[in-house]
């Protein structure tokens, strides 16, 4: 296809018998010169660190002296960590509230909004709205809601009808669910919008079979619609899951891990390793256990693209 | 009459196309009634949770602290007053973050622009012979998950290889790693590749060159791409919290979402309410603007981002 033009073969195959290296003939200096920043940016932005932090887990690695191989040893020491076990567990903890919360409420919410016959944008628009709120207003601001004095927003209202007042972030019990709460809040609006657009796939002509049948809206939703967005339903919960076990932002401004450690994540605890440690970061840990984590979530991303490729070749 | 109804009903069959509840369910009067309920009860749930946490700000913003600590939902009890708007914009400094925020969103949509338009038209209309090559090292950067670069992108900033120079402290530290963004990559050369190729060939045949046929055909062609990742890449970067805040330690260069929660402990509280809702409105505006682009399914390529 590079040869677009037809005059200038003649010319190509001259340069090449001159000698130059063929790519440099054949694919042109321009060609180069637009590859440039995609090169230059992936390479120095995304490739060569994607590199070096498998490189890193294996080394001891500060800012002053030049980096030693170790091994193992970042490996055993995050392992050994204590905490590495309480941020394991509660990332997974996380993960299925987030999965509890998160996970039926857009689908219900997408099944009744693609039967709506009027103000459709309208109901659309108010979902997505807390995806754009930037996440520092929103975990700020919902860090006010949830202040735990009687005349804390969320107080007040529960107050009305005789509940509370509770703990919410203060509390190790209640403080996961509340961050959990507000992570669900400030993402739902972008799956319900996925599952708008897989509702729209479902061919009307399967409801109307449905109904010659007898059916019931009961029995369509349970016998038509559900068992056409398995797929979809399937890739937003990979996509959910790793969504979320990196989510960062919210448990380090909502608690910072506390309290009693009850809200220490896996990636809270990679930024402690790196950048909070008094004694200079210890960037070997960090990135063993980013590497650790990648493994874990690669997994469920070799999935995803595994799905959506061959979903997009069938259709 | 009679056929008008008709008429109008076939229209609106027409209009929206049929799902799971059918005109028949609709016309039966107890499916009706539970439909419209479970629409209405949906409405208000939807303006209740996605609009009044917004609508609760913006009151707040203009209600004294007191008012807001001792009965936060009560509306106004002893009046408003617009001036902590101001006050945050001059006095906090709010208006120094508010245009480094902009400065930074500017600069990594330039950067991204200029990355994923000129390697779409690379990799899409020039084709050299290791352009899978160099897609497929792109792609794969899709398989990593964000996180494993957090350390050493951060090392990498900290000491540029080749240059031994830092970017820590310059908007250049955010800027330039933004323009390592696949899903741009993705989006803006399966676009490229469905122009016309006839129009190339013919533009070639006039004598346009490489760059004239990038600036003055491929350019002008793809407004309605450029404007979906422009959007998506100006929301994204205006988010954006956890790499500003480790690359730009200095206050005076550092964005609104770093600086808010630092502002915090230090600031009263209605002013620091308006602070947010400053934050907010730009992104709040776009959306509001651009809505038909957010809505219309491309939210998929935002929700793997994390």
């Amino acid at each position: 296809m590079s040869s677009l033009a037809g005059p200038k073969v003649a010319a190509t195959s001259e340069r090449r018998r001159r000698g130059l290296p063929t790519w440099v003939s054949r694919d042109g200096l321009s060609t180069l010169v637009f590859l440039l920043p995609l090169l230059v940016i992936f390479g120095v932005f995304s490739w060569f660190p994607i590199v070096r932090a498998l490189v890193m887990s294996f080394q001891e690695t500060n800012l002053v002296s030049p980096p030693t191989w170790v091994g193992l040893n970042n490996f055993v020491n995050v392992l050994q960590d204590p905490l590495f076990g309480t941020a394991v567990s509660n990332t997974i903890y996380f993960m299925l509230l987030a999965l509890m919360f998160g996970y039926p409420i857009p689908l219900v919410l997408a099944v009744v909004m693609s039967e709506t016959r009027h103000f459709k944008g309208l109901y659309s628009a108010l979902a997505y709205l807390p995806v754009v709120v930037p996440p520092v207003v929103s975990v700020l601001l919902w860090r006010f809601f949830y202040d735990a004095s009687p005349t804390g927003v969320f107080n007040t209202i529960l107050g009305w009808v005789g509940l509370g007042p509770f703990p919410w972030l203060q509390d190790p019990g209640t403080a996961m669910p509340s961050i959990v709460l507000e992570a669900t809040w400030a993402a739902a609006g972008g799956t319900v919008i996925i599952y708008l657009a897989a509702l729209l796939s479902v061919p009307s002509e399967l409801y109307d079979a449905a109904e010659v049948d007898g059916a019931s809206i009961w029995n369509k939703i349970w016998h038509v619609t559900l068992p056409h967005m398995r797929g979809i339903l399937f890739l937003t919960l990979i996509l959910q899951f790793i969504a979320t076990a990196q989510l960062f932002t919210e448990p380090f401004l909502f608690t910072g891990g506390g309290p009693a450690n009850a809200t220490m994540t896996v990636l809270l605890l990679i930024y402690h390793y790196a950048f909070q440690n008094s004694l200079g970061g210890d960037y070997g840990m960090a990135a063993a256990l980013s590497v650790m984590l990648a493994a874990f979530l690669g997994v469920f991303t070799a999935v995803y693209f595994w799905l959506t490729r061959s979903w997009s070749a069938t259709s | 009459m009679i056929s008008r109804v008709a008429r109008r009903r076939r229209q609106r069959a027409v209009e929206t196309e049929r799902r799971i509840v059918s005109i028949a369910d609709w016309r039966r009067p107890g499916i009706r009634r539970t439909l419209r309920t479970i629409h209405g009860v949906t409405l208000i749930f939807l303006l209740i949770v996605g609009l009044g946490p917004l609508l609760w700000l913006a009151k707040s913003a203009i209600t004294p602290t007191q008012d807001t600590l001792r009965t936060p939902m009560a509306m106004w009890p002893h009046g408003f007053d617009l001036s902590y708007l101001v006050t945050a914009w001059t006095q906090t400094h709010i208006d120094r973050y508010f245009m480094n925020t902009v400065w930074i969103v500017a600069g990594c949509w330039l950067v991204e622009i200029t990355v994923a338009t000129t390697a779409a038209y690379a990799l899409s209309v020039l084709r050299p012979r290791f352009a899978n090559l160099v897609m497929a090292l792109v792609l794969a950067t899709l398989f990593v998950p964000a996180i494993v670069l957090l350390v050493p992108l951060y090392l990498t900033v900290v000491n540029v290889p080749f240059l031994n120079l830092s970017m820590i402290d310059t908007f250049w530290a955010v800027w330039l790693p933004a323009g390592a963004n696949a899903f741009n990559i993705v989006i803006m050369k399966r676009f490229f590749d469905s122009l016309p190729r006839e129009i190339f060939e013919a533009a070639q045949v006039d004598g346009a060159g490489p760059f004239r046929l990038f600036w003055s055909i491929v350019l002008p062609m793809s407004r309605p791409v450029l404007g979906v990742v422009s959007v998506f890449a100006v929301i994204g970067e205006w988010k954006d919290y956890l790499w500003p805040l480790l690359v730009l330690r200095n206050p005076d260069l550092q964005p609104l979402s770093v600086r808010l929660p630092t502002l915090q402990p230090s600031t009263e509280l209605d002013i620091f309410l308006a602070a947010l809702l400053i934050s907010s409105a730009i992104p709040i505006a776009l959306f509001l603007i651009f809505q038909r682009m957010f809505l219309r399914g491309s939210g998929l390529s935002g929700a793997i981002k994390g």
